[in-house]
């Protein structure tokens, strides 16, 4: 399988990230020379081996389901490149 | 005497508790060397002050009989661990002016032991490299250079600023991360001792998430006596990480017993690789030697899905880098670009100037295998390889105590070097990744030197959990190595 300029403008939109005309066409040859590589798991059977979810052997713990931790609003946004008081902002969506 | 930034951790641990030196003669001389070393940009943030505060505090702790394991160490803590109050990039543009509220539970373990804060350090941006090259705040200069030839070279990644440190006598330990060789590569390239302990062994929270099936943070030490020293104190359960292990933490420094009669050592067979170098070749077969000599026993044993591991990790982390930062929207901390356009456009603007090259490719990777039609040929894929990488070990580890093998395929390469073919990139990890992938604990010891004069490391690798085998042999081999070389920005020459 291979991607072609469409399909890499159709993953940069899914993952959100903005590539302009110019690197979307160096990113073709670099995404399909890695795909190409990773292509030589084809020649493995893996027929009814189960896919790896945990590499450690563990049962998941469980707690109770209690609030542990909260009243940090200010922590919170303290960060936010354009905070208004506790609350994050972001461009309209609604007109 | 020796000087104060020539010493152990484990010396300088024993000489602050005979009040041979302070904690703050200590912490001043590491500051001045910091500072010194400015031109190999191993520091994307210093904390002098923190670090006086802290050492003063510690002299006052050992003063009143109350040292902590760590207490008064000088550490330099890669900048993928949050802390508190003190800048944390992730060396990416993306995490600009970012100050965590919080600190993360291997760096809180340290402080708790009674360790000093230097700074952080430089690595690839979010730990995604091999060569250090990848970070927004530039790449960092390893403290070796090839005899006769004034090139600088990376100190590998993307532990790489943390390797430095090490190895250029500024801290005496550091952290690092480790998702596919991010210690181990690092220290192999810059003469030190770095180790990966088991997934789960260390917590999780509040380190930057990369590939958080592999991810694990390890220390990074110029012996394998302040390896065990390091590990011991950042080790542990913590609830706050769902994939750490409850489990008693060992004292690791009491594995070092120096007697590895009867070990059974497996020398996997796959890691002969087409066109491997004469001396990696050599090297192995040098520690070999010594560990036979030594009492242990070696054993050939087959890894055979080995060639097969390093094209899987390029599925499993890429698919997990995408869905791990989808959390840099320019919303909620760090950067945001073109606030004034669209919501889509925003989050697009800021993720497009935010993240460099390398993150690009590895989201966009990770992004097409986990999409519609290409999730069962690549990830799940990728998965059930691993399962198969994973039971190779297992069988392994049947007839066999530990594993030992090279830690990377060359040693330190040019800045510059290998930057336009991903793969060839890929490839510096090609022996550390299949532990990763099984999550099992490998250490890196120095071993002895190139023909152009640079570092090269021996790996082991041990049992889930068994770390300290790892470190008994690892013991034995840095003790047969004799490595004592010293990098040239140490010694100036």
């Amino acid at each position: 399988m291979s991607v072609d300029v469409g399909t890499v403008r159709r993953i940069a939109s899914l993952a959100r990230v903005k590539v302009e005309d110019a690197q979307a066409e160096a990113l073709v040859g670099e995404l399909n020379n890695i795909l190409s590589w990773v292509e030589q798991l084809g020649e493995l059977d893996t027929e009814g081996v189960p896919p790896m979810t945990s590499v450690v052997e563990m049962e998941l713990p469980l707690r109770a389901d209690a609030v542990t931790d909260g009243g940090v609003a200010e922590d919170i946004v303290k960060n936010a490149p354009d905070p208004s008081g506790r609350f994050f902002t972001v461009p309209k969506v609604v007109e | 005497m020796t000087a104060a930034t020539d010493m152990t951790l484990a010396e300088a641990r024993d000489r602050l508790a005979a009040k041979d030196i302070s904690a703050a003669e200590l912490a001043s001389a590491h500051i001045q060397a910091v500072e010194a070393a400015r031109p190999l940009n191993a520091f994307i943030t210093e904390t002098p002050e923190r670090a006086l505060e802290m050492a003063q505090a510690s002299d006052a702790r050992i003063a009143k009989g109350e040292a902590g394991l760590l207490e008064g160490i000088p550490l330099a803590i890669k900048d993928l661990f949050c802390t508190r109050d003190v800048m944390t990039t992730a060396g990416s543009h993306i995490l600009d002016g970012f100050h965590p509220t919080y600190e993360s539970t291997v760096s809180a373990n340290l402080w708790d032991a009674g360790a000093v804060l230097l700074g952080k350090t430089n690595l690839d941006e979010f730990a995604m490299g091999s060569s250090n090259m990848t970070s927004y705040y530039g790449g960092v200069e390893n403290p070796w250079k090839r005899e006769g030839d004034n090139r600088k070279l990376v100190p590998g990644g993307s532990s790489g600023g943390s390797a430095t440190a090490v190895a250029a006598h500024l801290a005496l330990g550091a952290t690092g991360t480790d998702t596919g060789g991010s210690i181990r590569q690092p220290a192999s390239f810059t003469g030190i001792v770095g180790m990966k302990p088991t997934y789960g062994r260390c917590s999780r929270w509040g380190i930057v998430a990369f590939a958080s099936s592999l991810d694990q943070a390890g220390p990074m030490t110029r012996s394998v006596r302040d390896a065990a020293i390091l590990l011991r104190a950042m080790a542990g359960h913590d609830p706050k990480d769902s994939t750490s292990v409850d489990r008693p933490v060992p004292d690791y420094e009491a594995a070092l017993t120096g007697d590895v009669r009867g070990l059974k050592v497996g020398v996997p067979k796959e890691y002969r690789i087409d066109g491997m170098s004469p001396e990696i070749e050599a090297l192995w077969q040098t520690g070999i030697a010594w560990l036979k000599e030594s009492g242990a026993e070696i054993v050939e044993v087959s890894l055979p899905h080995t060639r097969y591991a390093l094209p899987a990790y390029y599925i499993v982390a890429p698919a997990e880098t995408s869905s791990n930062l989808a959390r840099y929207d320019g919303v909620r901390y760090g950067l945001r670009e073109d606030g004034d356009a669209s919501l889509t456009e925003m989050y697009e603007a800021t993720r497009g100037a935010g993240f460099g090259a390398e993150v690009k490719r590895r989201v966009l990777i990770g992004t097409y295998v986990l999409s519609a039609g290409y999730y069962d040929a690549y990830y799940n894929k990728a998965r059930q390889v691993r399962t198969l990488i994973a039971r190779d070990f297992q069988e392994a580890f049947e007839n066999v105590d530990v594993l030992l093998t090279p830690t990377a395929p060359s040693p330190a390469f040019a800045m510059g070097e290998k930057m336009d073919d991903p793969i060839a990139m890929y490839l510096n990890d090609v022996f550390t990744v299949p532990a990763s992938m099984a999550g099992l604990p490998g250490i890196s010891v120095p071993a002895g030197l190139s023909g152009e004069g640079l570092p090269l490391g021996l790996q082991l690798v041990g049992r889930p959990f068994d770390e300290e085998t790892v470190i008994r042999a690892a013991g034995v081999l840095e003790a047969a190595a004799g490595f004592d070389a010293r990098p040239t920005f140490v010694t100036g020459s």
